[in-house]
């Protein structure tokens, strides 16, 4: 499944263009009447307000006051405060705002270095059965973490690690690096065999192979695989919840524990929301491209 | 690529009495020289997603509960047995299958309209379609607090805002999360999942090769046979793609059950149900029996997922 490469960014779309990227430089025209297009296009414009609304509406929530929040109907011009995000910050979400940072990028680290090598031996020199790794890979996506839950805390409680942030580290590695396999693998396959027999009769090694000629035609692969592991790491919640307490707790469960005060709180829940979701907000929005190969584990490039 | 292009085809009709051959140890150092960098993720992924599993198999035939530590034992099937009667557990399974089935398919669907309206020339394009992949980077529990507390709350949410507006006073004003639960959770979820099959599905459009198209329209196929003969034929392994993905996320889903009902109302799907009888009722056999029909359900439907991929992934790999 390869699917036509659109390298130009979606945020700066050419509005003259008329041949698309693959079609061999067919001029298409448009030969529908202007009204159905130009309604078209506003059903697009209005339903793509309608997926932001909510998040707009959060952002714009978190800047009122707790008391103009919590309106009925909503006080939309109300004027604008900074009492949530005081609130927020108040509250001390330092901690467990970098157990996030520390887990996600080390266990992505992590991640990287294990199923880089594992998709070269499973693309360019193929270990026998390699179709069969490659599902195993994909079949542990499959088993759902809560079945095997109760083992891992009871082993946490047994050796002290519960409330680690290492623990949760090795399990986000777990947890991504099949995804990461695949998505390599999938570009990894697309490396061209002259080049890796020229390097061979120079007499180059595995690892001058690996850093000279596989990285730089991967590197796409390996910033979608590693955008996609950040963000998969940064989001569990059900892992952190059972295994984590007030040292190791990562954002997501900060979150949960923040509604259980009396009185009114949307205002801070939306800014703090807001916060936690801004690294994911910032990536994915960088790397829209980046995104959908990484959620298709690289089927789709 | 073919596997065996590196191995003589002479060393492997030598009898087996000469294993030792030093022509056929290099070869089994040339084996273990492929393997080498595939052993240290596969060895660490077997090890913690595997073993724990294991260790599921065992305890669920163990009566184990945390609050009862004398009373630990072998209980035979007993767990299993309890599992099944409890109306809760039979209930939490067709949560997760209504959970799951509605919230791919209408993603899906709603993904491949959104997809098609993007899939043409407009001013803005690509803005709509930042606007539209935002709710996936939404923290999936932000996500859910922000739809139970910003938008389905009866005094003050969002929607029940917008009724007042349009309709004054008098507006009713619906508590939305206890009057339809299960559907409060569907669509936070739908809201989250669309963009991604949009994402997917936009993607296999513009893969179309467009001058089979036009010259389809130059015949004279019109906009619904051109769909329905030439688009979704064509869209067919995008959709297998983006339903197998997105099922194998939401049927794990916790989050959006955990923050907006906490599984009340007849919403615990089995995550939630697993959770609650290790976590809250220290029940470790039950949860344990619980989880290994979990994997049991998950195997056999995985089964019949991975043929689907595996004929994607050959027509890829041709």
């Amino acid at each position: 499944m390869t699917a036509t490469t659109r390298t130009d960014d979606p945020g700066r779309m050419p509005q003259s263009q008329g041949a698309r990227a693959g079609s061999g430089g067919v001029q298409i025209v448009h030969r529908k009447q202007p009204r159905s297009h130009a309604l078209l296009s506003l059903a697009a414009w209005v339903i793509g307000l309608l997926f932001a609304l909510p998040v707009i509406w959060m952002i714009l929530t978190s800047f009122h006051s707790e008391t103009d929040a919590a309106t009925n109907p909503p006080s939309v011009f109300a004027p604008l405060s900074l009492e949530g995000y005081r609130t927020f910050f108040a509250a001390g979400p330092w901690p467990s705002l970098l157990n996030s940072l520390t887990a996600s990028v080390i266990s992505t680290i992590l991640v990287l270095l294990l199923s880089f090598p594992a998709a070269y031996a499973l693309s360019i020199r193929p270990v026998k059965k390699w179709t069969d790794v490659l599902f195993f890979f994909l079949s542990t996506k499959m088993l759902p973490i809560v079945a095997g839950i109760l083992p891992i805390y009871i082993f946490a409680q047994k050796t002290h690690l519960l409330d680690n942030i290492w623990l949760l580290i090795i399990l986000y590695t777990s947890m991504n690096t099949p995804i990461a396999v695949w998505m390599l693998r999938s570009f990894l396959a697309e490396v061209p065999v002259e080049m890796l027999e020229a390097a061979e009769v120079d007499g180059a090694g595995l690892i001058r192979t690996l850093r000279e000629i596989i990285a730089p035609v991967v590197m796409p692969g390996i910033a979608a695989a590693a955008l996609i592991c950040f963000i998969f790491s940064w989001n569990e919640l059900l892992l952190a919840r059972v295994l984590t307490g007030t040292v190791a707790g990562t954002a997501p469960v900060f979150l949960t524990g923040f509604v259980t005060s009396q009185g009114l709180f949307l205002a801070k829940v939306c800014a703090a929301s807001l916060i936690v979701s801004l690294p994911v907000l910032t990536a994915g929005f960088a790397a829209q491209d980046k995104l959908v190969q990484g959620l298709s584990m690289g089927a789709i490039k | 690529m073919s596997t065996n292009a590196a191995t003589p085809t002479e060393e492997q009709a030598r009898p087996p009495a000469r294993a030792n051959e030093p022509s056929t140890s290099l070869k089994k150092a040339g084996d273990w020289a492929r393997r080498a960098p595939l052993l240290p993720a596969l060895i660490f992924v077997i090890i913690v997603t595997q073993l724990p599993f294991l260790a599921t198999l065992v305890v669920s035939f163990m009566n184990w509960n945390a609050y009862y530590p004398d009373e630990r034992g072998f209980a035979g099937f007993d767990n299993f047995k309890r599992v099944f009667t409890d109306i809760n557990a039979r209930q939490a399974v067709i949560v997760t299958i209504l959970l799951t089935v509605a919230c791919v398919l209408i993603s899906l669907i709603l993904g491949l309209l959104i997809a098609m309206l993007l899939d043409r020339k407009f001013r803005g394009r690509g803005a709509v379609r930042t606007l539209m992949i935002t709710p996936f980077l939404i923290v999936p529990v932000a996500a859910a607090l922000l739809w139970k507390h910003a938008l389905y709350n009866p005094e003050y949410g969002l929607f029940n805002g917008v009724l007042t507006w349009l309709f004054g006073k008098d507006a009713p004003q619906p508590d939305w999360i206890s009057m339809a639960p299960l559907w409060s959770i569907i669509f936070a979820i739908v809201w989250q999942w669309t963009p991604f099959m949009m994402l997917i599905l936009l993607a296999g459009l513009q893969s179309r090769p467009l001058d089979v198209v036009e010259a389809a329209r130059i015949d004279g196929a019109n906009g619904w046979q051109i769909f329905r003969n030439m688009t979704l034929p064509h869209l067919r392994q995008y959709i297998e793609l983006s339903a197998l993905l997105g099922a194998i996320y939401i049927v794990q889903n916790f989050d959006h059950v955990f923050t907006i009902t906490s599984g009340g109302l007849g919403t615990a799907n089995l995550p939630y149900f697993i959770y609650e009888t290790f976590y809250t009722a220290q029940d470790y056999g039950r949860a344990s029996a619980a989880g290994v029909i979990v994997v049991i359900g998950t195997i056999i439907i995985a089964t019949l997922a991975l043929r689907t991929v595996f004929s994607l992934f050959k027509e890829e790999s041709r």
